[in-house]
């Protein structure tokens, strides 16, 4: 079990708990406003883009040359983005803090 | 011959130059051949324009036969983003349970009817009439309707022996002005009166704004439903072996969606105008020329997708670009999803096996290539399971 904090757009953390999956699907199941996730989480709409704190990213770890490449032209991406689809929920999350991406 | 296979006419060009070029009605196409350039391409708005001439970024262009802009993706932003914000809402609309469940009726009762028949014809008596009836859903409009369009055939703008029918266009364009004019402005009703009531930028829509997003409402997702609706049934027809795995793991339809939309890429390709002179891929391009995003190229880019010519169900990774990329893509792609998940999930409940009888291949022409979009006929005997 892991507990997730998103941070959406306004500000407002929304906690959620998942035990497997991708994080993108725990988002949608749970409503957190501006993850989308359109195409269901093989990586080709970036409609899931989240900010990973700084110091957390290590948990997440790096994304794929495919990942890297769908957030390349997202005006919003910095050093810490990913797509949370992309991002499978394992005990090790557990804490973990993503900024919704604008 | 294997008739559900999609050819990839453009590896060659693709691979040694990345560019290809073709003559529409002497106003020239330089075609972008790879996934990255047509990402970039689209993203890069300033330089490469929807906002031109009303029908010129579409190819075959459109400009001899229409002069109303389809609004938004013949509008650049910032404008673009202020209509999207008004139309993104009311396109989630699928997402709900109860868009889904009526849906789920139409495709049931018109699986049931073609169970019925002997044989069909998969693009008239099937794709069209579920095209047509989804769309009455997106609409919020009377169900009835789609009787009326499905009277007009598989495609709003061309006919049998005419790519630019104007008459035919001027039929849809009539009758969007007649339903205009018949609605009275109302944010809970129909589409026409939802936008009747709405504002952009602090000001209502004009006649004109409002005839400009019905029509591509109509004419952006018509074709491309029925290509991936005949193309998705010609697919398991063929692969029988494939309805029965989706059976066994229901949990890949997400994935199984967003691959058979890769592989049979529904739009060949977009165009843009190039507002200064600028290069792709070490290809110069001269302003005021076009450019075109080749999604059917960009989604075989072996580069990127492993295996692009198979259909590979649950495939993981898929940065496709069927929907396009960037700021213009698909507003009808959450209605076009769903189609296709309600559309799997009933064959797999009701159909046994699909016996093609015999078909006819919807080729394009495009300079020096010939891309299979779908089928003009594919006639079938669907057996229940």
């Amino acid at each position: 079990m892991a507990k997730i904090t998103f941070m959406t757009q306004g500000n407002i953390p929304v906690v959620v708990e998942g035990e497997s999956g991708s994080v993108m699907a725990l988002a949608v199941e749970n409503n957190v406003a501006g993850i989308d996730g359109d195409c269901g989480g093989v990586c080709s709409c970036a409609t899931c883009h989240v900010h990973v704190a700084q110091e957390q990213y290590a948990l997440v770890g790096e994304a794929s040359e495919i990942e890297k490449d769908m957030l390349e032209l997202d005006d919003d991406a910095n050093e810490y983005s990913r797509l949370c689809c992309q991002i499978n929920i394992t005990p090790a999350l557990d804490g973990l803090v993503l900024t919704v991406a604008g | 011959m294997k008739n559900y296979q999609s050819s990839d006419p453009f590896k060659e060009a693709r691979v040694s130059s990345g560019c290809a070029h073709m003559n529409d009605q002497d106003d020239p196409v330089t075609m972008i051949l790879r996934l990255k350039d047509v990402r970039k391409t689209a993203h890069n708005w300033k330089t490469f324009q929807s906002g031109a001439a009303p029908g010129r970024i579409v190819i075959p262009s459109e400009v001899n036969i229409r002069d109303t802009r389809q609004i938004p993706f013949e509008v650049d932003p910032p404008l673009h983003g202020a209509f999207r914000s008004l139309l993104d809402p009311w396109f989630k609309r699928p997402l709900k349970a109860q868009y889904q469940e009526t849906l789920a009726q139409q495709v049931n009762a018109l699986v049931d009817d073609v169970l019925k028949a002997d044989s069909i014809d998969v693009v008239e008596d099937f794709a069209l009439c579920l095209q047509s009836r989804a769309l009455t859903l997106l609409l919020n409009t009377d169900a009835d309707e789609a009787d009326t369009w499905i009277g007009w055939g598989t495609h709003v703008f061309r006919s049998e022996d005419d790519p630019l029918d104007g008459d035919k266009a001027a039929i849809l364009y009539d009758y969007i002005d007649e339903k205009i004019k018949a609605s009275s402005p109302n944010p809970e009703g129909d589409l026409y009166s939802v936008l009747l009531a709405a504002e952009v930028e602090g000001k209502k829509l004009t006649h004109e704004e409002i005839k400009g997003i019905m029509i591509l409402t109509f004419a952006g997702g018509r074709d491309t439903v029925i290509n991936a609706v005949t193309n998705t049934v010609s697919y398991f027809a063929q692969h029988p072996e494939s309805l029965a795995r989706l059976r066994n793991e229901p949990e890949i339809i997400g994935r199984a969606i967003e691959e058979l939309i890769r592989y049979f890429t529904p739009l060949t390709q977009m165009g843009r105008v190039v507002t200064q002179d600028t290069q792709v891929c070490e290809h110069a391009i001269k302003a005021d020329s076009r450019v075109s995003l080749c999604w059917a190229s960009a989604n075989r880019d072996e580069s990127v997708f492993e295996s692009p010519n198979d259909v590979i169900l649950d495939r993981k990774l898929n940065p496709h670009v069927s929907f396009g990329f960037s700021h213009h893509n698909c507003l009808g792609a959450t209605h076009a999803r769903q189609i296709m998940r309600v559309l799997i999930e009933t064959l797999m409940a009701k159909v046994g096996s699909i016996d093609i009888i015999d078909f006819e291949e919807n080729i394009e022409y495009l300079g020096e290539f010939e891309r299979k979009v779908g089928f003009h006929k594919l006639h079938v005997n669907i057996h229940p399971r």
